[in-house]
C-alpha cells in the first residue's frame, strides 16, 4: 500500500469513527427520548412526566380487564411483575389485545394514580410458532414468562 | 436470475401455503415473508454500498463507483417496501399504520440516505464527482446500520426484538423459518442478478465509443 492510499484509508476510517462517535453521543444524550415508552416500575418511581402525555408499556394482567356493559369503556392493569397501574380507556382495542399481552398505552396520569389512555396499541413479542406448539408450551409452563423488554432498562 | 426466481416461487408457495398460521396474529403473519426479507435486503444493499463506496475512495477502482450506483435504487425499493409492508402488518397487529420509535424512525432515516444518494448522482455533470460524493455521503451514513439493526435492544421500542438475527436458537418455528429463508436467498439472488445487469448495461453505455465496445457487440450481434 502507498503512501497516498494510506492517507486515504486514514481519511475514511476516520469519517466512520467521527461519524460513529458523534452519533454515540447524540444518542446518549437523547436517551430519554428514545424511549418510546415507560415501564410500570418507572411510573410508580415517578420517573414519568407528570400533567403531559406519555406512553407507557407492560403486560395487561391476567383476571384484571372489566368493561362496561353498554360502551366502549374498559378498564385494566397493566404490569411489568413488579408493579402495576391501573389504565383507562374508552375507544377499540387493536386485535391482538388480551390477557398476558404486551400492550403499550399513551395518554396522561391523572391525580389517583390511574392511567387515562387516549390510545392502546398492541406489541408482539419476537416469538412465531403453530398454535399446536404454543398450546404444548403452554402445558409445560405454569406461569407466563415475562419477554425481557418489558423488564426496566 | 432464474435461481432468484426458483427460490422466490418456492419460498413463496411455503410461506403463504405450507407454513403453519401463527398463534397469536394467524394468518396475517404470513406478511412477514415479504417485509422480513426486504428489511434484510435494505440495511444488506447499504453495508454492501458502504463496502464498495472506502474502495472507491481509498483504492480509486472504477468498478464500485458503477456498482454503488447500481445499487442505490433497488437498496432505495427494498427499504420502501419494507416500511410499506411493515405499515400494512402494523395496522391490524398493532392498531396504528406508524409510530415513531427508534426502529421504524431509523429505517425512514436509511430511506432518505438513498434517495439522498440518487439525487447527488443526477446533481453533478461529472459522473466521477458525482460517485466520489456519493461514496462520502454512504459513508456517512453507514452510522445508521448498526442503529437500526440494535435499535430494538438499546431502547423500548413497539417493534419486537429479533427472531432470528441473534446467538440463542431462532424464536420462530422452524416450518416457517424455512420459506423465510428461502425468501431471502431469493431476494439475495435478485438483488445480485439485477445490479450486474445494470453494471453492464452502464458501462456498455460509457464506452460506446470504445473499440472493444464495438467488436463485442458485433462478435455477439447483440443490440443492447
Amino acid at each position: 500500500m502507498n503512501a497516498q492510499r494510506k492517507k486515504r484509508l486514514a481519511i475514511v476510517s476516520l469519517i466512520i469513527l467521527g461519524m460513529g462517535a458523534s452519533a454515540g453521543l447524540i444518542l446518549t444524550a437523547f436517551e430519554k427520548n428514545l424511549l418510546y415508552f415507560y415501564s410500570p416500575t418507572q411510573v410508580s418511581k415517578g420517573e414519568a412526566p407528570v400533567g403531559k402525555p406519555f406512553r407507557i408499556g407492560g403486560i395487561v394482567k391476567i383476571n384484571s380487564v372489566a368493561r362496561v356493559s353498554d360502551g366502549l369503556k374498559v378498564s385494566f392493569d397493566l404490569t411489568d411483575n413488579k408493579q402495576t397501574v391501573t389504565v383507562n380507556f374508552e375507544g377499540i382495542l387493536p386485535d391482538l389485545f388480551r390477557e398476558g399481552q404486551g400492550i403499550v398505552a399513551n395518554g396522561k396520569l391523572d391525580n389517583t394514580g390511574i392511567f387515562q389512555a387516549s390510545e392502546v396499541l398492541a406489541k408482539h413479542d419476537e416469538n412465531y410458532m403453530p398454535p399446536e406448539v404454543a398450546e404444548a408450551l403452554a402445558n409445560s409452563e405454569s406461569d407466563i414468562e415475562m419477554p425481557h423488554s418489558y423488564g426496566t432498562q | 436470475m432464474g435461481f432468484a426466481l426458483i427460490c422466490f416461487i418456492s419460498g413463496l408457495i411455503g410461506g403463504l401455503v405450507l407454513a403453519p398460521a401463527d398463534y397469536q396474529q394467524g394468518d396475517s403473519f404470513r406478511i412477514i415473508y415479504i417485509h422480513v426479507p426486504a428489511a434484510w435486503m435494505s440495511l444488506f444493499i447499504y453495508t454492501f454500498m458502504a463496502i464498495n463506496a472506502a474502495i472507491l475512495l481509498i483504492w480509486r477502482v472504477k468498478i464500485s463507483e458503477i456498482i454503488i450506483r447500481s445499487s442505490a435504487i433497488l437498496g432505495a425499493s427494498f427499504t420502501f417496501l419494507a416500511l410499506a409492508t411493515g405499515s400494512i402488518w402494523g395496522k391490524p397487529m398493532w392498531g396504528t399504520w406508524w409510530v415513531w420509535d427508534a426502529r421504524l424512525t431509523s429505517e425512514l432515516i436509511l430511506l432518505f440516505l438513498y434517495l439522498g444518494f440518487i439525487a447527488l448522482q443526477s446533481a453533478f455533470e461529472d459522473r466521477r464527482i458525482a460517485a466520489k460524493t456519493g461514496a462520502v455521503l454512504v459513508l456517512v451514513g453507514v452510522v445508521n446500520i448498526p442503529i437500526i439493526k440494535y435499535s430494538v435492544e438499546w431502547w423500548s421500542t413497539l417493534h419486537q426484538p429479533a427472531s432470528i438475527s441473534k446467538l440463542d436458537a431462532p424464536s420462530i418455528h422452524i416450518d416457517m423459518l424455512i420459506p423465510l429463508l428461502l425468501m431471502a436467498i431469493a431476494c439475495k439472488a435478485y438483488f445480485f442478478s439485477v445490479m450486474l445487469i445494470r453494471c453492464r448495461r452502464e458501462i456498455l453505455a460509457y464506452e460506446s465509443n470504445t473499440a472493444w465496445v464495438k467488436e463485442t457487440l458485433i462478435r455477439n450481434g447483440d443490440h443492447t
